[in-house]
């Protein structure tokens, strides 16, 4: 069976910084994305995982091309592109005054029309993603009230409120205690299995193990893009964190296994 | 969420500032009266009903109501600060929008050449003569509002300029800090070359709802409504950017646009507040502060009740400006910049308490 792409990149370089002190951080990276998977990205720090999920997003000027759904991302309207792709960044400003259901109810927006108060439809989306996230018990409460963990679970569910094709997830683990972990990991593989295609950066490689393919990165560049259970996906990511990490399989899943000198 | 709670916080912001308006038409240079009374039933007082009228209907109501919008106004301008730089000290003088319009104004008065020899005062009851800094005169009232606006908008563009964009939050306030003390300073130099403004200057830097007509209250009420309408319709997108640009961009809102549209009506409601009452400190602060301790709530109700506090508070100093030291009385700018610091000095004390019960 042929999957269409949800996200491609072609030929796509990105400069960041000012004038003499402009540095390429993404060196020419064509990669494609399938439609219904979740693909995690992996690397070592600096590599540029976040910077080429952001490229995805259209939140950074670059050169070459991107494609969303099939189509050249510059093409997509405002409004219909925040329709299909959601995003999730990571240490961003939030909205302590805001109540988590405001919160929540703004991933709505590209659905609204302007001005217009929230729907039926915009109601139950938002309710079902705060019971999907546990946070529906927050509704009224404000954000600035809530842990780092509740936080993140609450603007989880804002990105999942906007029921989106695409979801862009920047280290979605963040202040995530184990079970929430695991929570997080059957709602992904939910979404996967409802069509959706989900795409994250992850620090934590055991849950990175979980996705579907990974994409393997150092330096700006993609060393490595392949399904999580093939060898050469496991040798490539023990190569970028420079063999101080193994991959074994245990209870029949992957896990990564820190590797001493000692 | 919580509509209806909002709801009763501003019906209780329209309320207070009908109670102040009655309050405020019958304190004057005599203390109390009951002014109220002879307009009412003018039949059993007919000897004082004439004079109520006029002193109620050309002095004390224009400026009760003067004090209304210009406090609604720099509530608008410190709610729609404090969501567009994602700071809570973000206001309207802090980010020198303030002195710029005081710039613009007072370099209006320097180039329309009447100078402001004539305390507005004087000239209002003359019907107006000179071009002064409280003159009544429509074409007056509406020059030094776009004087106001142009040099609010230049500083807080310079603000950005400096500051290198909104997104740094210290670097924001203090170039706001440097933009506010310069162009401070420039207004001081101006108004050096027109000795002849100096006097009604004065008040004008201290900030004063004394001389504010009909023509200025006018002025002032018409653009709050603008102004509101506009902030209501983009109340959105500030709840969007409290997310961070990033997001607020993925739910597909043209952000630099909007937000430049947000900086014009920061910049239109701080300008004109400005050019009719001059510098009026920590209303626009201290609102929105006001309403956010008590209630967590989207930007379009924030602004709203913002607004109707800055009005409330505004027209109580004015009252308690007029009504302290009677005969006397006090610059309705100090009293605000006593009380509206006072408060922030105990929001900041609490919030410490809090936190470091909390840790």
């Amino acid at each position: 069976m042929v999957r269409s792409s949800a996200l491609q990149a072609n030929a796509l370089c990105v400069r960041l910084g000012h004038g003499r002190h402009q540095v390429e951080v993404l060196h020419d990276i064509s990669l494609t994305l399938t439609r219904g998977r979740w693909t995690s990205i992996v690397g070592p720090n600096g590599a540029g995982k976040s910077t080429l999920l952001k490229c995805l997003a259209g939140l950074l000027p670059y050169t070459g091309e991107v494609q969303l759904l099939e189509q050249p991302l510059r093409q997509w309207s405002h409004r219909e592109r925040a329709r299909h792709l959601a995003w999730l960044g990571q240490n961003e400003v939030s909205a302590d005054d805001l109540c988590v259901w405001d919160v929540v109810m703004l991933g709505r927006l590209p659905h609204q029309a302007w001005l217009a108060p929230a729907s039926e439809a915009d109601r139950v989306a938002v309710e079902q993603a705060l019971k999907s996230t546990q946070a529906w018990a927050w509704r009224d409460r404000a954000l600035g009230q809530l842990s780092g963990g509740e936080r993140q679970r609450v603007l989880l569910a804002r990105a999942l409120a906007v029921e989106a094709d695409v979801l862009l997830m920047d280290e979605p683990l963040a202040n995530l205690d184990p079970p929430h972990q695991v929570d997080w990991l059957s709602l992904v593989r939910e979404l996967v299995a409802h069509g959706k295609t989900v795409v994250s950066v992850l620090h934590e490689i055991g849950m990175a193990l979980h996705a579907d393919e990974l994409v393997v990165m150092a330096d700006g560049r993609v060393t490595h893009q392949g399904a999580c259970s093939e060898a050469s996906t496991h040798r490539a990511l023990e190569a970028v964190f420079d063999h101080r990490i193994a991959v074994h399989s245990l209870q029949g899943q992957w896990v990564a296994i820190a590797q001493t000198d000692h | 969420m919580m509509p209806t709670r909002a709801v009763w916080m501003g019906l209780v912001g329209v309320w207070s500032a009908l109670a102040l308006a009655a309050l405020g038409v019958c304190v004057g240079s005599t203390g109390f009266e009951n002014l109220i009374g002879p307009l009412w039933s003018p039949a059993s007082h007919p000897d004082q009903a004439a004079m109520a009228q006029q002193i109620v209907w050309e002095i004390r109501l224009p400026r009760t109501v003067g004090a209304w919008a210009a406090g609604a106004l720099l509530g608008l301008a410190g709610a729609v600060a404090q969501g567009l730089f994602r700071n809570p000290l973000a206001d309207p003088y802090l980010l020198g929008s303030a002195s710029g319009a005081s710039l613009g104004v007072a370099m209006a008065l320097v180039a329309l050449g009447g100078g402001a020899g004539m305390l507005g005062g004087v000239s209002m009851m003359n019907g107006g003569v000179a071009v002064g800094v409280f003159s009544s005169a429509l074409w007056v009232r509406i020059g030094l509002t776009g004087a106001g606006f142009l040099g609010a908008v230049l500083a807080v563009l310079l603000t950005l300029m400096l500051s290198r964009g909104a997104g740094h939050t210290l670097r924001l306030l203090l170039s706001g800090v440097v933009v506010g003390v310069v162009l401070g300073a420039g207004t001081h130099l101006v108004l050096l070359f027109s000795p002849d403004s100096l006097q009604a200057m004065q008040a004008f830097m201290l900030g004063s709802t004394a001389f504010v007509g009909w023509t200025s209250a006018t002025v002032m009420l018409i653009v709050w409504l603008a102004c509101w309408l506009l902030a209501g319709l983009l109340a959105r997108v500030l709840d969007g950017l409290s997310l961070g640009d990033s997001t607020a961009f993925s739910l597909g809102l043209a952000v630099t646009p909007m937000r430049a549209a947000l900086v014009g009506v920061l910049a239109l409601s701080t300008g004109t507040a400005v050019a009719q009452t001059g510098l009026i400190a920590f209303v626009g602060l201290a609102a929105p502060h006001l309403i956010r301790s008590l209630i967590k709530t989207t930007h379009a109700h924030l602004m709203m009740l913002s607004s109707l506090a800055g009005g409330v508070l505004l027209m109580g100093a004015d009252i308690l400006a007029r009504g302290l030291i009677a005969p006397q009385e006090l610059p309705v700018g100090v009293l605000t910049a006593v009380l509206g610091g006072g408060y922030l000095l105990w929001l900041m004390h609490r919030g410490q308490t809090q936190t470091g019960g909390a840790s």
